[in-house]
């Protein structure tokens, strides 16, 4: 760095500025971060209540009675199963394939989808039974944490549409990498709270 | 004038901006295996009954879950302690910090206020989380 | 037309025209008042065609410095509306004894301490506080702006929409009755059945993003983008306390929003997270709130010991005593804070093992509390004292907050607290700390930092006046309080039968009136500064003989702040280049980028306003409609790349030469 001398002591002065232009480090990836860290602890707050709520069944139906396993395991791996197929996507980004990035994109919408999807009908077929949120603390933690979750893969597969139309439109620009970063660690975000929810809530709430 | 801003970004991108660094097609798919393994072990433990004590098995639940958070960590979300200078690392860390506070301090403070408060509903309370 | 409820239902979902208080008289009157000046602001406005010139310079604007001035304008208005309740509530106070009912009924009294509350907090602190970092912290980290320009001035209009959602409350149906924060079961929809918690709800969701997107945004910008050589222990304090707070407002304000969701949720949908039956647990509210509400305590007076600690260099010519213990006290609060939410709720029955372990937490927060308090003291032990006004409020804060903090330390005691809880001496006590610290400091930050913005001084005549009126009205409007608390009066009554208490109460309403003429005190300095600004102006850019390196550069400065990217070498930067012989260049200047302004900000926080709106009144199609615009209009900015520019060298070479010729005219 060649740094400006200062005229007036010629001896020994420090320089005290940068004469060519300074670019101050991007700050996107860190401040995505913090905002992940942030939701964290909305999600922390809904585990918490969870925790203690969680048994008030209020003469309603519990865990056992309703979780189907079967269902909340193949959920699971849909979400698994969209974890790599992002990183696939990734891996294209960074050789600077457009197509390829796309299509793994695709295959990862596609599975947040169906992982939506099936929660979706797991929902559907627990208010059919009469476990509605209205019902007991239990199911009103139980749906709010949830569906909280599946909201956020919802905007995330919003994004992850605007962005494959960005893409499309303006190819792997420095921006749009930058965006496909941030929704990367969105989606693996997502992920780790989703271990948290089949551990806690289901395999937890059915072991009783 | 924006291609010029443009190529500062790039540049800059390069530099500094990527932060964590992408990971390659084995460490996915390690992660990804990892993940699969640390996922069905629990389930398996929780839908066929392994184990004979229920707090075994939670155990191993919350234990599973915890490796497997980490595991998930590092091959998918790439964290280590480098990465925009720690500062990612010290988040998290201040983070789960905070988030142990909120939650087991939730559950002790409202076992003890269901304690006093709530005679009848003590043990249900107790049993939860362990 | 008016002849279909379902479809006025429809439409209007729970509004109608019982919802205007035409029946209060207090309300028509301020109603009247509001439209009178609105038509006049309005007029004026488009009579000079100054819309243009708002929309572009400053409604648009992502200029840090901007959008900072505009957070303390807004915290100012609304410490209006917050003391307006406030002087009503201790005017009632005062002469409602035995018979005489005073002039407020009990559901509109009850609004009004909710209101004020809230709008204090939120709306009056916050905003104070967040607009101070957000005007400083660039300018002492030598940086050009904040790391994401556009979510800044989105976050203000966020904070600008919550505050505008309360004030609607006002003349649109009603506030929430609940206390500023709502614990259920009061505020389920079977005892709040009214749209008062609905506004609160919104209101704080719609500032909530805005508080937290700030946050966010100041730590990167404070990690990221300070000057070369400037290394985390050559900050200055006020950065430093920046960087906490906002590390507690992103660690915090989750918190609140999740929870407020849940009261939502249960009033909306019919859960029962807070209810009284089927499971659910209204205890649960109280302790996720006071997890946000503690630190949040500390997210506001943090900044504040940050501009005392500016203040107490630059007055007393010294640097700062103990500047790294100041920073790892700051620190220790800052982690502390999430330890002892629970003495907000002694008295609720967790038992004597939680309480004891959060009262012991609670009296250790005063240990790095105290410690400040001695580098303080020991910065101006023999040091060259100014008393101008920002010092004097210094001093002032010194005095008074020590009183807080010791009656803090007492209610920490849980036996103690088992008697003072809900007492008057709680609500002297949080004044005491609140007044005493977060508004002293915030008065010494924006007389301290006023020529930095505008180029010319606050007056100092009226300047003194308003601390001493505020300084003097606090001991008589709440030392009284402190005295019925130990009597056992409990806070948020409307009416007391005993004519004994009476005599405090009067009192107390002096102070209020007292603090009145602090406020008036105050806008008249800035009245008079704005008239006599030829004789108050400096043009040096450094009028206190400032340490840090926003005092380096011209006041008001230039869009892009410094020319040339300054290097630090020292703690208090802009002292050591002083004493080291910087001289200022005066040529090599290049092109300097810069973010582009955009209304994306704006329009996105309005819709949220009306979406709350709509949400409040149950106006299903409205919430649908605004939702999905919102949505759209946030989907359509990403599709903006052409986001940022260069000013023109030219520009920078005629915005500098100025300066130099000003400079070597005054030196002549």
């Amino acid at each position: 760095m060649t740094m400006a001398n200062n005229t007036a002591a010629p001896t020994e002065a420090p320089v005290f500025y940068l004469k060519e232009e300074h670019h101050p480090e991007q700050g996107t990836m860190l401040g995505f971060w913090i905002y992940l860290m942030s939701d964290c602890l909305i999600f922390a707050i809904l585990f918490a209540t969870h925790g203690v709520l969680g048994r008030n069944y209020a003469a309603g139906p519990s865990p056992a009675d309703l979780f189907d396993l079967d269902l909340v395991a193949i959920n699971t791996s849909m979400l698994l199963f969209s974890s790599i197929t992002y990183g696939f996507a990734m891996l294209q980004m960074a050789k600077g394939k457009i197509a390829g990035t796309q299509l793994w994109l695709a295959i990862t919408g596609l599975f947040g989808v169906a992982f939506v999807g099936l929660e979706l009908y797991e929902f559907h077929h627990l208010w059919h039974l009469g476990a509605t949120p209205m019902r007991s603390g239990f199911l009103s933690s139980f749906y709010t944490l949830v569906a909280t979750h599946g909201l956020h893969v919802s905007f995330g597969i919003i994004w992850l549409v605007t962005l494959m139309v960005q893409i499309g439109k303006r190819g792997l620009v420095p921006e749009n990498k930058r965006r496909l970063m941030c929704l990367s660690m969105f989606w693996h975000f997502l992920d780790v709270i989703w271990i948290g929810v089949f551990s806690v809530v289901y395999l937890l709430g059915v072991l009783g | 004038m924006s291609t010029h801003s443009h190529a500062h970004d790039d540049h800059h991108g390069h530099d500094h901006g990527d932060g964590a660094s992408h990971g390659t097609f084995n460490s996915y798919l390690i992660g990804f295996i990892l993940s699969v393994i640390l996922t069905a072990i629990p389930f398996w433990l929780v839908m066929d009954g392994v184990l004979d004590s229920k707090m075994a098995t939670a155990a191993f639940v919350v234990a599973l879950g915890v490796v497997q958070i980490i595991v998930h960590m590092v091959y998918f979300l790439h964290m280590n302690t480098k990465s925009e200078g720690g500062w990612n690392m010290l988040a998290l860390i201040f983070t789960l910090v905070i988030v142990v506070i909120a939650v087991s301090g939730s559950l002790w403070v409202m076992y003890h206020m269901n304690i006093n408060m709530m005679p009848k509903m003590d043990h249900e309370m107790i049993q939860n989380f362990g | 037309m008016f002849s279909n409820p379902d479809l006025l239902h429809f439409i209007f979902g729970r509004l109608s025209f019982d919802s205007l208080p035409f029946h209060e008289p207090i309300l028509v009157v301020t109603f009247a008042a509001v439209v009178l000046g609105g038509i006049v602001v309005l007029g004026a406005l488009t009579y000079f065609k100054l819309w243009g010139y708002l929309w572009r310079e400053w409604i648009t604007s992502i200029d840090h410095k901007k959008i900072g001035i505009m957070y303390i304008i807004l915290a100012l208005i609304m410490l209006l509306r917050g003391f307006a309740d406030a002087l009503m509530m201790r005017a009632q106070q005062a002469v409602s004894f035995g018979d005489a009912q005073g002039f407020l009924p009990p559901h509109h009294y009850d609004q009004i301490f909710t209101a004020h509350g809230v709008i204090m907090i939120f709306f009056v602190a916050m905003p104070l506080v967040t607009g101070l970092m957000n005007f400083v912290v660039p300018l002492q980290i030598g940086a050009r702006d904040v790391s994401f320009p556009f979510l800044n001035n989105f976050s203000f209009w966020m904070t600008a929409c919550g505050a505008a959602l309360v004030m609607v409350s006002l003349f649109i149906g009603e506030f929430a009755k609940t206390g500023w924060l709502a614990f259920p079961p009061l505020s389920d929809i079977v005892f709040s059945p009214d749209v008062g918690v609905d506004y609160y709800i919104w209101s704080l969701q719609i500032a909530g993003v805005g508080t937290l997107l700030s946050g966010v945004n100041l730590i990167v910008t404070i990690v990221k983008m300070r000057a070369p050589g400037m290394s985390m222990m050559k900050m200055p304090v006020f950065t430093w306390t920046a960087l906490c707070t906002n590390v507690l407002i992103v660690a915090s304000f989750p918190v609140l929003t999740a929870v407020l969701v849940l009261l939502g949720l249960d009033r909306y949908v019919g859960t029962n997270f807070f209810t009284n039956d089927l499971g659910g647990n209204p205890m649960m509210y109280v302790n996720l709130i006071w997890i946000w509400g503690h630190p949040e305590v500390y997210i506001l007076i943090l900044p504040a010991f940050g501009v005392f600690s500016e203040v107490v260099s630059t007055f007393c010519r010294k640097r700062l005593f103990g500047y790294s213990s100041m920073v790892y006290a700051t620190i220790v609060i800052t982690i502390l804070s999430y330890l002892v939410w629970l003495h907000h709720f002694f008295t609720m029955g967790s038992g004597a093992s939680v309480n004891a372990f959060f009262g012991i937490t609670t009296m250790i927060i005063s240990i790095p509390t105290g410690a400040k308090i001695f580098n303080w003291l020991f910065t101006m032990y023999k040091g060259r004292i100014k008393f101008d006004v920002p010092m004097l409020w210094t001093l002032g804060f010194m005095i008074t907050f020590v009183i807080g903090g010791m009656t803090g330390v007492m209610l920490a005691v849980p036996p103690a607290d088992f008697v003072l809880h809900n007492s008057l001496f709680l609500i002297a006590h949080f004044h005491n700390v609140i007044i005493g610290g977060v508004v002293f400091g915030m008065f010494a930050g924006i007389t301290y930092w006023f020529p930095k913005a505008f180029g010319f001084k606050l007056d100092a005549f009226w300047g003194k006046m308003s601390f001493f009126f505020w300084f003097v009205g606090f001991y008589f409007a709440f030392m009284p309080l402190y005295v019925l608390g130990l009597m056992g009066v409990t806070r948020r009554l409307s009416h007391f039968d005993d004519p004994s208490l009476q005599i405090w109460f009067v009192i107390a309403a002096f102070g209020a009136v007292l603090i009145a003429c602090g406020i008036g005190s105050f806008i008249l300095s800035i009245v008079t500064a704005v008239l006599k600004r030829d004789q108050l102006r400096d043009e040096t850019g450094d009028p206190w003989g400032g340490r840090t390196l926003e005092w380096s550069t011209s006041s008001p400065p230039p869009q892009y702040n410094f020319a040339f990217t300054p290097v630090v070498h020292d703690l208090d930067a802009w002292a050591d280049m002083k004493k080291r012989g910087f001289v200022r260049p005066t040529s090599g200047f290049m092109p300097i980028h810069m973010p582009k302004n955009t209304g994306a900000g704006f329009i996105l926080a309005a819709i949220s306003l009306i979406l709350g709106f709509g949400l409040v009144w149950h106006i299903w199609w409205l919430v649908a409609v605004s939702f999905i615009a919102l949505l759209g209009t946030a989907i359509a900015h990403t599709f903006n790349y052409n986001r940022d520019y260069h000013i023109p060298v030219e520009e920078v070479v005629a915005t500098e030469d100025e300066r130099t010729a000003l400079l070597a005219s005054q030196k002549a």
